[in-house]
């Protein structure tokens, strides 16, 4: 085990290295110069070269590389371009929103989908049951930002129930879950359903009610622990679709987390930036599969750790 | 055109209203708050070149000269009095005494040094330094020879001289920019790059806090030199509200100012409530947008080819398109910047005309081109209507919406973008002198590689116009000067290198609660709003 | 023995083909039907849109030029330029399944070689190829996808480029799966002894079996990728206006979403639409093609 556990951090070590330099190299090609944003429109050519020094765009491209990378070892991020400010700081500064908002999600995620999930599956091969399968379709169908446009005019706009976008307090927070949760509610719906089919089929059931014991025992204390397990071993895999979702919901409903505050920094080309959350997300990421790797074989004792 | 005349005129006659003096008799006290979507970028006066916090260090910092609130007109500020020199090449500042920084230490002719330093120090990485490339020693310090500026000399701890390497008619108004503003050696030496969270000046408001993401406070600077000057105790700035959001609070009292403005969506709602009449506010912005035609890339090195460009254009659809909010333009100088010419009646809509000019040019049959434009709403829908009026004509225009930076990484190239729309960067003035229209822009200087003049226009004969027109800097030649810039514009328009469209203009929603002449909350400096001369009707 | 003796499970169940397998699951009738008439408006575009896409009509616009809501003339009403919008959300059925099938059909192959290739001949080139498909994994894809579009001047092949660049991870990744297990099983190893080339093994014995999971990952691609190009174009770098697409429909009309939403919600619907079509589609497949397959859902 332990060994395992050494081998898959050194492999996230080398996975986020690897993405460092895929960044790099990407934004490193864009053909947009930081030094003439930065400069402005009154700047001479010789202000915008002395902050092409200042920024070192004018070493090799290894060099360059190389500074960002010893930088990183020391926990220092660079800073942003236009605005100055350390970009560890800005990425702490927005993280607990985001986290906040991801937090959101899997609550409404799992509440969702798993009771469309129960009742489908209870309710096999019934209007309901289509029902509810259709609908988890068109949640893995729908775009964010139509859903969050949606949930914004229906319920904000148009009844007030909740705040047109922003942040602060509990109703804040109920759309923007909402919206980035719908897809993972579709995904969990199905997998809740045939997960518990398979379960309901399974011989400790039919004992369980033979035994004599009542429905909703037999139900939520056998078949649904056993239902969930797989489902817990994916909720790390969600990781990484929230980190692309985040970019989009936190626009639609101005949430100042940290998908706001990339793109943003991609409209500007403010590199640090734009480095910095996409490490932050790809660690997140790296480690939401590396935890959801460890618990799988707790939870089924027929996979073995790869 | 008439309207923005009105609007200027109206605000010249309000702004006449209120000198700093007659402010004594509105009573002091309340607070305001102001929203905005993004996060102030930063509030070093040195960097800090964005309408956000353009106006926010305005009124955290001052510098030797400043404007009359909601005009363009030159006023003395940090400095109580200046002579120039006979030949306009050495401008002495007499300073006041006795004016304290937010830190508590009085301001001297040593900060002043310190602060053009700083400046003009590529190791600031400001992009203002080139504003002041006429001060003597500039060169060197650009270059990173030296550290201190040979032209700037303190004569004793109240007076300032600057010398000039050459003749500048707008050096005063370099000294009013946000650039020329005095900061505290020690103060920047403290926070080094962070300076720009934790600014420290002589204004009339200090930073009190900064939540990052969330809100700004700045609280009345009670020390501040100039008497009855700021009226509010507190000012909130509340950053990550949607304007639509703003709205909404402003008409609920929760908030004063949309500091983004009024969304589109509502606007049309908005400005046809009477019950808003009075709260929303008209002014002008020494704005233009413009269509660039790039000189260089065939076929627009033709004049023709340029000429049948300005006359296709619908201007009128797209003013209406962006519900009204603009008017259209002429010419590259907007109408309330000194030398435009009212008489000038540009190029008419007449796309007949354009199609015959561009059968002159030997294009009857059109030809195939790119527009690039800056692809944040609502500029790729402008972008989309000028294509449709090419097609009138023949033209087919591709459309490259992109992000700012890759505009105008394009623009910078001799070779790449045919066309650019301006909007989204087009030129807003810095200072409200039409040098300040000519020279990165239409100027020879700026014709470069990585430059910003994306039209590559260079035309020698103007550019020595242009330096003569500069060094008029008796004030006795004030009419001439602007004569000669009105000149210069023509002559650029003769030449067509640009297709002029609209001038925008600036809406402000205030609350009915805050108190204040008209003309401050759409100031044509300190954009958006004048913080500093506003008061607030509840504590009357 | 007769074959129902051999089978009997199946004894006395005629023998269905899987396009009759197929159409008798309501579901996937109701994909199909979504599908075809997002294809067949795709098609005839030309006959069946009132207007020209791209004209900006004057009386489309009220004076003060907002929008018209639904009505006689425009019947989903007009966009911010005075253009009708039905006109554009049929041309933009073009965008959509152009995008879907070409970057999709770009990914799905480029996919299936770097899985074949890692699962087959294993060692180093596995490795390797695995290695970096892991790393493509830990990319947020959204992110990935506007770094690399902001590499180059927008285009529609740009755009389908940029998708297939993101999307081939997932289909290297299951094909790489069953490869592996395949060409573990004895039938290969038999076949290795009795001299049979790499070619004929990968042709006539890997990829038939492949063939199912392909086709269902590619469907169920599809849907992706229309989700995607949707999202690049409601931030505004994806597919480029006056080219009609249903997310930069949204992207260009989005700030007037309060006073007309209609702008949003009809090409918003499309967009769903057709993606919950090839989802249903791609789900029906897979029950069809491989019933004791659970996998993700």
């Amino acid at each position: 085990m332990g060994s395992y556990i050494l081998r898959r951090i050194l492999q996230s070590l080398l996975i986020l290295l690897g993405i460092s330099f895929l960044t790099f190299v990407l934004l490193y090609l864009i053909p947009a110069d930081p030094a003439r944003q930065i400069a402005g429109r009154s700047a001479t050519a010789q202000t915008v070269e002395n902050i092409r020094e200042q920024l070192g765009l004018n070493l090799p491209f290894y060099q360059q590389y190389f500074r960002y990378l010893t930088g990183l070892l020391q926990g220092d991020l660079g800073r942003s371009y236009l605005q100055k400010t350390e970009v560890g700081a800005l990425i702490v500064s927005r993280l607990p929103a985001t986290l906040l908002l991801m937090l959101g999600a899997i609550v409404c995620e799992l509440i969702i989908g798993l009771t469309m999930g129960i009742v489908a599956a209870l309710r096999r091969n019934t209007a309901a049951d289509t029902s509810l399968m259709v609908l988890s379709f068109v949640g893995v169908s729908s775009p964010q930002f139509v859903i969050g446009i949606l949930l914004l005019y229906i319920f904000a706009v148009q009844l007030g129930w909740f705040p047109i976008g922003g942040y602060g307090t509990f109703q804040h927070m109920v759309l923007p879950s909402l919206t980035l949760g719908f897809l993972g509610a579709g995904w969990y719906s199905r997998m809740m359903r045939s997960s518990m089919i398979d379960v309901l089929r399974q011989d400790f059931i039919r004992t369980a009610r033979a035994k004599g014991l009542k429905r909703t025992q037999v139900l939520f204390g056998h078949a649904l622990p056993n239902a969930l397990l797989p489902i817990i071993a994916m909720i790390g895999i969600d990781i990484g679709l929230f980190m692309s979702g985040i970019v989009v919901v936190e626009s639609v409903f101005g949430w100042p987390g940290i998908g706001q505050l990339a793109w943003q920094a991609i409209q500007r080309v403010d590199i640090p930036i734009i480095m910095g959350v996409t490490l932050v997300s790809a660690f997140a990421i790296v480690l939401g599969n590396f935890i959801a790797d460890l618990i799988a074989p707790f939870i089924d004792p027929r996979i073995k750790l790869r | 055109m008439k309207r923005a005349l009105l609007a200027g005129a109206a605000a010249l006659l309000a702004a006449t209203a209120l000198t700093p003096a007659q402010a004594d008799d509105i009573k002091q006290g309340g607070t305001m708050v102001v929203t905005y979507k993004d996060d102030v970028s930063t509030l070093d006066p040195a960097i800090g070149y964005d309408w956000q916090n353009w106006s926010m260090i305005k009124s955290l910092f001052d510098g030797l000269m400043d404007y009359e609130p909601g005009t363009t007109n030159l006023m003395n500020d940090l400095a109580e009095d200046y002579t120039i020199s006979d030949d306009g090449t050495v401008f002495t500042f007499k300073l006041r005494e006795g004016v304290k920084f937010h830190n508590g230490r009085e301001m001297t002719a040593d900060d002043v040094k310190y602060s053009l330093e700083r400046v003009t120090n590529p190791k600031t990485q400001s992009p203002g330094a080139g504003f002041f490339g006429s001060i003597k020693g500039f060169d060197a310090m650009a270059a990173g020879d030296t550290e201190t500026l040979e032209g700037v000399t303190v004569v004793d701890p109240y007076t300032v001289k600057i010398e000039l390497s050459r003749p500048d008619a707008t050096f005063l108004h370099v000294m009013a920019i946000n650039f020329s503003s005095v900061v505290p050696k020690e103060a920047v030496e403290e926070w080094g790059a962070d300076f720009g969270k934790h600014p420290v000046g002589t204004g009339a408001y200090s930073l009190d806090e900064w939540t990052l993401g969330q809100r700004l406070v700045f609280n009345r600077n009670e020390d501040y030199w100039r008497a009855g000057v700021p009226k509010l105790d507190q000012i909130t700035f509340e950053v990550g509200q949607e304007p639509i959001v703003a709205l909404l609070r402003l008409q609920r009292g929760e908030a004063d100012i949309p500091g983004d403005g009024i969304p589109p969506a509502k606007f049309l709602e908005v400005t046809k409530d009477p019950q808003y009449k009075d709260l929303i506010i008209e002014g002008g912005q020494l704005h233009t947008g413009y269509v660039t035609m790039n000189v260089k890339m065939p076929p627009f090195d033709k004049l023709e080819v340029r000429k049948a460009v300005n006359m296709a254009i619908n201007k009128d659809r797209i003013v209406r398109i962006i519900n009204g909010r603009a008017v259209p333009a002429n010419q590259p100088l907007p109408p309330t910047m000194p030398g435009y010419d009212n008489n000038y009646t540009g190029y008419p809509y007449d796309p007949d005309g354009a199609k015959e000019l561009l059968a002159e040019a030997g294009l009857a049959d059109g030809f195939q081109t790119e527009l690039y434009v800056y692809n944040t709403d609502p500029n790729p829908r402008i972008a989309q209507s000028i294509q449709a009026d090419l097609a009138a004509i023949g033209i087919k225009a591709e459309i490259k919406a992109l992000a700012q930076a890759n505009v105008i990484a394009a623009g910078g190239e001799p070779d790449q973008a045919p066309m650019i729309w301006s909007g989204g960067m087009a030129w807003i003035a810095d200072f409200p002198d039409p040098s300040n229209f000519y020279g990165p822009i239409l100027g020879c200087a700026g014709a470069v590689k990585g430059g910003w003049n994306w039209s590559w226009y260079c035309n020698e004969e103007l550019d020595k116009q242009a330096t003569a027109a500069d060094s008029m800097t008796d004030p006795a030649q004030k009419a001439e000067r602007e004569e000669a810039w009105r000149k210069i514009f023509i002559s650029v328009m003769d030449d067509a290198a640009w297709a002029p469209v609209f001038h925008e203009q600036r809406f402000t929603m205030r609350s009915e609660r805050l108190g204040g002449p008209d003309a401050i909350f759409v100031d044509p400096v300190h954009i958006p709003v004048n913080y500093d001369y506003v008061w607030a009707k509840d504590v009357q | 023995m007769s074959e129902a003796a051999l089978h009997p499970e199946t004894a006395g169940m005629p023998e269905r083909t899987v396009l009759q397998r197929l159409l008798r699951r309501k579901l996937a009738l109701f994909a199909l039907f979504l599908i075809a008439v997002i294809v067949l408006a795709a098609v005839f575009a030309p006959l069946v849109a009132p207007y020209d896409p791209s004209e900006q009509f004057f009386e489309g616009l009220t004076l003060e030029g907002a929008p018209l809501p639904p009505g006689p003339d425009f019947w989903l009403g007009t966009d911010l330029l005075g253009r009708d919008l039905l006109s554009r959300l049929i041309y933009g059925a073009r965008t959509s399944l152009i995008i879907g099938v070409v970057a999709n059909g770009i990914a799905v192959a480029v996919g299936a070689f770097v899985g074949i290739l890692a699962g087959f001949f294993r060692g180093w080139v596995e490795t390797v190829l695995m290695r970096f498909t892991d790393l493509m994994m830990a990319f947020p894809a959204l992110l990935l996808a506007i770094t690399l579009a902001a590499l180059f001047r927008p285009s529609l092949w740009i755009v389908a480029m940029v998708i297939a660049m993101v999307n081939w991870v997932q289909m290297a990744r299951v094909v790489y799966t069953e490869t592996r297990s395949l060409s573990e099983r004895e039938f290969i190893a038999a076949e290795r002894s009795m001299g049979a080339g790499t070619l004929r093994i990968l042709f006539r014995h890997i990829l038939p079996h492949l063939l199912s999971s392909i086709v269902v990952f590619g469907t169920l691609g599809i849907s992706t990728t229309v989700l995607l190009e949707a999202t690049l174009s409601y931030l505004g770098i994806g597919v480029q206006p006056p080219t009609p697409s249903w997310g930069n429909i949204i992207y260009e009309n989005q700030t007037y979403f309060t006073s007309a939403p209609w702008l949003v919600f009809f090409p918003g619907a499309a967009i769903i639409a057709l993606a919950l079509g090839f989802n249903l589609l791609g789900d029906a497949l897979r029950e069809v093609l491989d019933p004791t397959q659970k996998g993700r859902s």
